[in-house]
């Protein structure tokens, strides 16, 4: 729970209990005040809390274990794609949703398993290339799988994917409560989203102050001096891979049902890049960080959306720097400065169990 | 057999290009044990100032012949390239020097994307046709084999400028100061090597040799486009880690054989895969190549070194 309060550091310091409780406050009335400036805005909160389960998990992989891996969004990919197989028309199959996520979520631990077994023993800047080239790998697939048998439907991607459907709870629907109130399914998808962002977080945490978590920390920090003291580290290094993977598939799943469409666009090297970006900016390592990371540049490009093109209009009469141009020029700034100028992110990890420091600076708490 | 021998030229052709664009990623890695994610998109900035530069010549001075329009545009290119080069590392890469491995590597990413994107302001998101200005038309065919002049021009040139890195490195002062700065920085800087001047100089070559790259590639295809480096840039690293990184004849065996291995490949793997596969996977090879060879022989065809693990 420290990780909580820790996410307003001036505050979290002086008072936890009252920084907690904003913290719990914000993310119950999010999609409230989001509600203020519309409907959209709701849906890029929707966004941002699966960008934070994808940021968690990254960060399971690059933070705790030390791994860094550039195609992370594979795992996301085989996540929606399974969901996509499972519960849509492309296959004519319904599954219920309770079954397709847990499918997704294991098929995304296998694909980690199949490719951590060959490669964990790489060296960090070997076994960046390699996670990058298997990215492109699966999304070369998914773009290419068409013919001669039809299995991703290619470029176009596949559409109708069933919604979640909770108990006879369907999602994607306004929810009547009483008479007078209704939810709107985009709040409902918020509130889902973020239960199982809280479940991540516990299970994140707890795992970071496990023998396991400790083991990571131990292998990120000095791999040899790990192993002498008797980690196995192969084992150990899989497991981060295929817990991440794990992540990226639950929300990949999600992603589906949300959108109710996936294609391989959704999945580039970008995307993969974009989360990294998140978590280098948030504080590797840092639970709080990582979340603060992902939802501030989930928003961020947004925010400029509806900011840069009215002003560049005024300004120059026509839009020079359109928003995934802005987005692409934000993440890639983040990232070198970030990398330059504070390299352990804006909340730095300082708890003992997490020293990125150690990964991806020196200069921590000067 | 006649595809068999043409698909060899063609991978010839590819894997010269591959090559040049290695050199750059094994001289950094040899001194600075980085990869200099940033070198792919290095090419793409020659390609497209090279671009802009030959329709600004063409419009302003027609009379000029093709071949010195290439070579102009070309010239401004590579010195565009090597001020980038050198801007790069200054910027990004020399205040983590002493950084632990994934900072300067983030930062390389980060470098990388950035240059996409500016290249994306600038020149826009389209496809650009490069001007042909050495003709793309087959010649006579020899023993069924079809080879264009440009496919001529860029084996020529690509062969000089191997010979002349080569050359640079094993005969020079230079050379010799790199040489020494890769074995270790600080026994090189006690001897008297500014070893700072060392790196940014490989930096300036190493990019000289990517904008030379980058307008090969960009006159074989015909086009330019703002993400056009990123696949040659990978393929490229993949050729230096085949060859053996940091191994200079290593860069340059390994580029040959994976653009034989590619284009070969894209030839046969219909036949291959039953017809389940098609060209369209041809990218795939350079992956299933990186993968094998860091699996199986991490220090490449001819690289010396001992995996380091830690």
């Amino acid at each position: 729970m420290n990780e909580l309060a820790l996410a307003i550091p001036w505050l979290g310091k002086r008072n936890p209990a009252a920084a907690r409780g904003v913290v719990i406050l914000l993310a119950f009335a999010a999609p409230l005040i989001a509600m203020l400036f519309g409907k959209t805005w709701v849906r890029i909160l929707d966004f941002a809390m699966l960008y934070v389960m994808l940021a968690i998990g990254l960060n399971l992989v690059v933070g705790f274990a030390g791994l860094l891996d550039l195609g992370y969004i594979a795992f996301y990919a085989v996540g929606a794609y399974t969901f996509a197989f499972l519960a849509s028309p492309h296959f004519e199959l319904h599954l219920p949703f309770w079954l397709v996520l847990p499918l997704g979520a294991g098929c995304a631990a296998l694909a980690g398993i199949i490719l951590g077994l060959p490669t964990l023993r790489l060296r960090g800047d070997y076994l960046a290339i390699v996670t990058l080239g298997f990215g492109e790998i699966v999304r070369i697939f998914l773009n290419n799988l068409n013919q001669p048998i039809n299995i991703t439907n290619g470029p176009q991607g596949i559409n109708m994917i069933d919604p979640l459907v909770l108990l006879g709870w369907d999602v994607s629907k306004p929810l009547k409560i009483g008479e007078e109130i209704t939810v709107n399914s985009l709040f409902q998808y918020y509130y889902i989203f973020l239960a199982f962002v809280v479940l991540s977080v516990v299970l994140v945490q707890r795992l970071q102050v496990s023998r396991v978590g400790r083991a990571w920390a131990a292998i990120r920090d000095d791999e040899l001096a790990a192993k002498a003291i008797g980690i196995n580290t192969r084992n150990m290094k899989l497991l981060a891979f295929s817990l991440g993977a794990t992540f990226g598939g639950v929300s990949g799943g999600l992603f589906a049902a949300f959108q109710g469409f996936v294609s391989p666009e959704s999945f580039s090297l970008m995307e993969s890049i974009a989360v990294l970006t998140m978590i280098v900016f948030g504080g590797m390592g840092n639970l709080a960080g990582v979340i603060v990371g992902a939802l501030a540049l989930t928003a961020l490009p947004e925010v400029l959306r509806y900011v840069a093109i009215p002003v560049q209009q005024a300004l120059f009469d026509k839009v020079i720097l359109d928003p995934e141009v802005l987005r692409m020029l934000l993440l890639s700034l983040a990232m070198i400065f970030m990398m330059l100028l504070r390299p352990a992110g804006l909340i730095p990890a300082y708890s003992r169990y997490s020293r990125p420091e150690l990964v991806v600076g020196k200069e921590v708490g000067k | 057999m006649e595809t068999l021998l043409q698909q060899t030229v063609n991978g010839l052709v590819v894997g010269s290009v591959y090559a040049l664009v290695a050199l750059g990623y094994t001289m950094v890695y040899g001194i600075l044990g980085l990869i200099n994610f940033a070198h792919g998109d290095v090419l793409m900035v020659g390609a497209l100032v090279a671009l802009e530069a030959i329709r600004l010549l063409q419009v302003h001075a027609p009379e000029l012949g093709l071949v010195p329009t290439l070579l102009a545009g070309l010239s401004v290119s590579v010195l565009v390239c090597m001020v980038l080069g050198y801007t790069i590392e200054r910027t990004a890469y020399r205040r983590l020097r002493n950084a632990p491995r994934l900072a300067p590597l983030i930062t390389a990413i980060g470098v990388s994307f950035l240059l996409q994107t500016i290249a994306m302001i600038i020149w826009g998101r389209n496809y650009h046709t490069f001007p042909q200005l050495v003709s793309t038309t087959p010649l006579e065919p020899v023993a069924g084999v079809f080879i264009t002049p440009v496919q001529i021009a860029i084996l020529v040139v690509s062969a000089l400028l191997m010979v002349a890195l080569m050359l640079l490195v094993n005969k020079t002062r230079l050379g010799r100061a790199m040489r020494a700065t890769a074995e270790n920085h600080k026994v090189a800087s006690l001897m008297g090597v500014d070893t700072n001047k060392i790196i940014a100089a490989t930096f300036i070559i190493g990019s000289a040799l990517a904008a030379v790259a980058g307008v090969m590639f960009s006159s074989n295809y015909g086009i330019a486009h703002y993400a056009m480096g990123f696949m040659p840039g990978l393929k490229a690293f993949t050729a230096a880690v085949l060859g053996g990184i940091g191994n200079l004849g290593g860069a340059m065996l390994g580029g040959l054989v994976l653009g034989l291995v590619e284009s070969i490949g894209a030839g046969y793997i219909e036949d291959m895969s039953f017809g389940f596969l098609n060209s369209s996977y041809q990218d795939i090879f350079a992956f299933m190549i990186l993968g094998i060879v860091l699996i199986f022989r991490p220090t490449g065809l001819l690289g010396e070194r001992v995996a380091d693990r830690a």
